[in-house]
């Protein structure tokens, strides 16, 4: 992205503990405390809203439509301005800073949500795939993961006890994160498909996010110390898997150098890798030493509500920019198989 | 806090799908045990075959014909086979660049183990025995370690198979099994009406009554938690005459849907109306319920003999 930008910053953050069932909770019942809880930490009401936009997929819980109860949890009525996405949080949080960037509103609301327990999500993420090629064969997600991480195995990139370090250090990582799914010592495990065991596999479970977006002054108001998103870009690989080298991203690259992610060095890192071979191929894309802190929440690795994992990435490292534990981050957010679409915001805190 | 409720859902749906020439031709050269692919400007042959070039969105349509044998390019020991899935004993699910080709197609190997199978290995297209024109058209991958790569031997190819009927399109048939739960709000509705009691809930806020409630007030965006029993007569509020027979339903037509806004409730809810000729069914009609012996919810509504309801009564429910 090039050219005059409206300064536009996430002010504030909230996530659900993410937890594997949640059985006694309808998708607005789990989502509405954090609604709740993200306007709360800025002092908005659902009036003072300019935006609303929110991400999910009908088909993880098999609820026809369930985006349109969720606005319940919002107030909705009278009708509000308002958009949703079947994607990743992260690309409604796209869709919002655009709408900010136009000028038409100068606060927002971003939520996702998923609820994976209802179904089989490695079967029903089959469904986003090529129909006439790929669809038909049933290829679950964990499966086409291991067919990337193989190939990463076999150029050098990783090898098995590389891919466990990044597991265990996510883990580790998310003893700290008091909403993680799973944290602390997790055992590899058996094979899920080879190369690809437990651990290496994000745990399956239920959650939500939202974020608030402010505009300018209005921002300063609303947050002691705004995460300004620099830059935001997101771009796809061609979607035949049999075209891409597997072993690159050359789009989550395009997406980083968009959103100017180069010109200066990052602290923080907070990538969507709900794999951990998918961690070796953003690190290489996004150029990151070992000088960078990755995943410090334990990443999707240790919580992946599916189509709100994205959207934590960013809600995460706009966290720690709020609190001062970062000045500048990347946030990372996928989706399709293999790292399919990558979106890449750059974000900062005002200097100290 | 009443037991968490639960039921299977199966969702089903058979996706009818057109195809384009390319993919029509590959699609029907499967079933001919022939693999076709397309060649871009710059002589890079993708199979399978794409109708725009990935790099320029260039329209593709030069057709190749490519061998049945290729080279493994990535691989994956899938354990436990799905449903769906090629094969039903543990395989390796492969990318394979077959030979004249420059991009690889996604299937599965049928193998012994994981041990039988390395990237760089050869493989060759096992055919499946009855053949329709879809990707399964291909049962699986087997290994073909006598088989030397045979290089970049390709073949232009018409997409024409002597006269026989191109494939236009694809049923893809999909199921995804669930087990729903409704959640706290609603599985308390359900609950109370398994005792023919229509229970809402109140906003705290703004002090409306929701039926059937979901949980949430769409006005205030807070949780409802107060439960109200309401009805069980109602005023029908609004209301229309079908008078097409949906499939599976034992219903005569025409008959009267309405909606209904039972005695304490602030929204109205909607059933089927009886007991009266449809062309009587009218604004402001009161309506009880009628239940039937194992029924878990009102069968229809039907008039209770009061006089009608003022409008003013209702008309903010509309």
């Amino acid at each position: 992205m090039t050219g005059e930008f409206r300064d536009v910053a996430i002010v504030a953050f909230a996530q659900t503990d993410h937890r594997r069932r949640t059985d006694e909770l309808s998708e607005v019942e789990m989502l509405m405390p954090v609604l709740h809880e993200v306007l709360e930490r800025t002092g908005l009401a659902t009036a003072d809203i300019g935006f609303t936009c929110s991400g999910s997929s009908d088909y993880l819980a098999g609820r026809a439509f369930s985006f349109t109860m969720a606005l319940d949890g919002v107030g909705a009525w009278p009708p509000i301005s308002e958009s949703h996405v079947e994607m990743d949080g992260a690309w409604a949080l796209y869709e919002a800073w655009v709408k900010l960037q136009t000028g038409e509103a100068d606060t927002a609301l971003v939520y996702s949500y998923g609820k994976s327990s209802p179904g089989s999500v490695r079967d029903v993420l089959t469904r986003q795939l090529d129909p006439y090629y790929l669809a038909p064969l049933w290829p679950d997600s964990v499966a086409l993961a291991a067919l990337q991480a193989q190939a990463l195995i076999d150029a050098g990139d990783t090898d098995e006890p590389a891919l466990a370090g990044v597991a265990a250090r996510s883990r580790d990582a998310a003893r700290a994160n008091s909403h993680a799914q799973i944290g602390g010592s997790v055992p590899q495990g058996d094979y899920v498909v080879r190369p690809l065991r437990t651990g290496d596999c994000p745990p399956i479970g239920d959650g939500a996010a939202a974020v608030v977006l402010a505009a300018g002054e209005r921002a300063r108001e609303l947050c002691g110390r705004p995460a300004w998103i620099r830059g935001i870009d997101h771009r796809i690989e061609p979607h035949s898997l049999g075209v891409r080298d597997l072993t690159d991203s050359p789009s989550t690259r395009l997406a980083a150098e968009r959103a100017g992610a180069f010109a200066r060095p990052v602290d923080t890192a907070e990538l969507h890798a709900p794999f951990t071979s998918q961690e070796v191929v953003l690190r290489k894309a996004l150029r990151l030493g070992d000088d960078v802190t990755v995943n410090p929440s334990g990443g999707a690795l240790a919580a992946n509500p599916v189509m709100a994992a994205g959207l934590i990435r960013l809600g995460e490292a706009a966290a720690r920019v709020h609190r001062g534990a970062s000045d500048r981050a990347f946030a990372h957010a996928t989706s399709g198989p293999c790292l399919q679409q990558n979106l890449v915001a750059v974000l900062e805190g005002d200097p100290r | 806090m009443t037991e968490v409720l639960s039921a299977p859902l199966v969702v089903e749906f058979p996706f009818t799908r057109s195809l384009g020439p390319v993919q029509s031709a590959f699609l029907t050269g499967l079933r001919e045990r022939t693999v076709l692919g397309v060649r871009t400007a710059d002589g890079k042959v993708l199979v399978p075959p794409v109708e725009y070039d990935p790099g320029t969105a260039e329209e593709l349509r030069d057709l190749v014909k490519v061998a049945a044998t290729g080279t493994v390019t990535t691989w994956a020991w899938n354990p436990g086979p799905r449903r769906g899935q090629p094969l039903d004993t543990a395989f390796a699910w492969v990318l394979v660049r077959l030979d004249g080709a420059d991009t690889a197609l996604l299937h599965a190997l049928d193998a012994p183990g994981p041990d039988a199978v390395r990237t760089g290995m050869r493989v060759r297209v096992r055919w499946a025995a009855e053949r329709t024109g879809a990707i399964t058209d291909i049962a699986c991958f087997e290994p073909y370690e006598e088989g030397e790569a045979t290089g970049h031997q390709i073949t232009a190819h018409s997409g024409e198979f002597g006269g026989e009927t191109a494939v236009t399109g694809i049923v893809a048939p999909a199921r995804l099994d669930y087990t729903y739960s409704p959640g706290r709000a609603q599985s308390q509705y359900i609950h109370a009406l398994s005792g023919r009691r229509t229970v809402g809930e109140r906003c705290p806020s703004c002090r409306k009554v929701y039926v059937p409630p979901r949980g949430a007030c769409p006005t205030c965006g807070v949780a409802t938690a107060e439960q109200v029993e309401v009805g069980p007569r109602g005023t029908v509020t609004t209301f229309c005459i079908v008078n097409i027979k949906a499939k599976g339903l034992d219903i005569e037509v025409p008959y009267v849907y309405g909606h209904i806004a039972l005695d304490g409730a602030d929204l109205a809810l909607h059933g089927r109306i009886g007991g009266i000729p449809y062309d009587q069914v009218r604004m402001g009609l009161r309506v009880e319920p009628v239940w039937t012996d194992g029924g878990r919810y009102p069968d229809h509504y039907r008039p209770t003999g009061e006089p009608d309801a003022d409008y003013d009564t209702y008309k903010e429910l509309l």
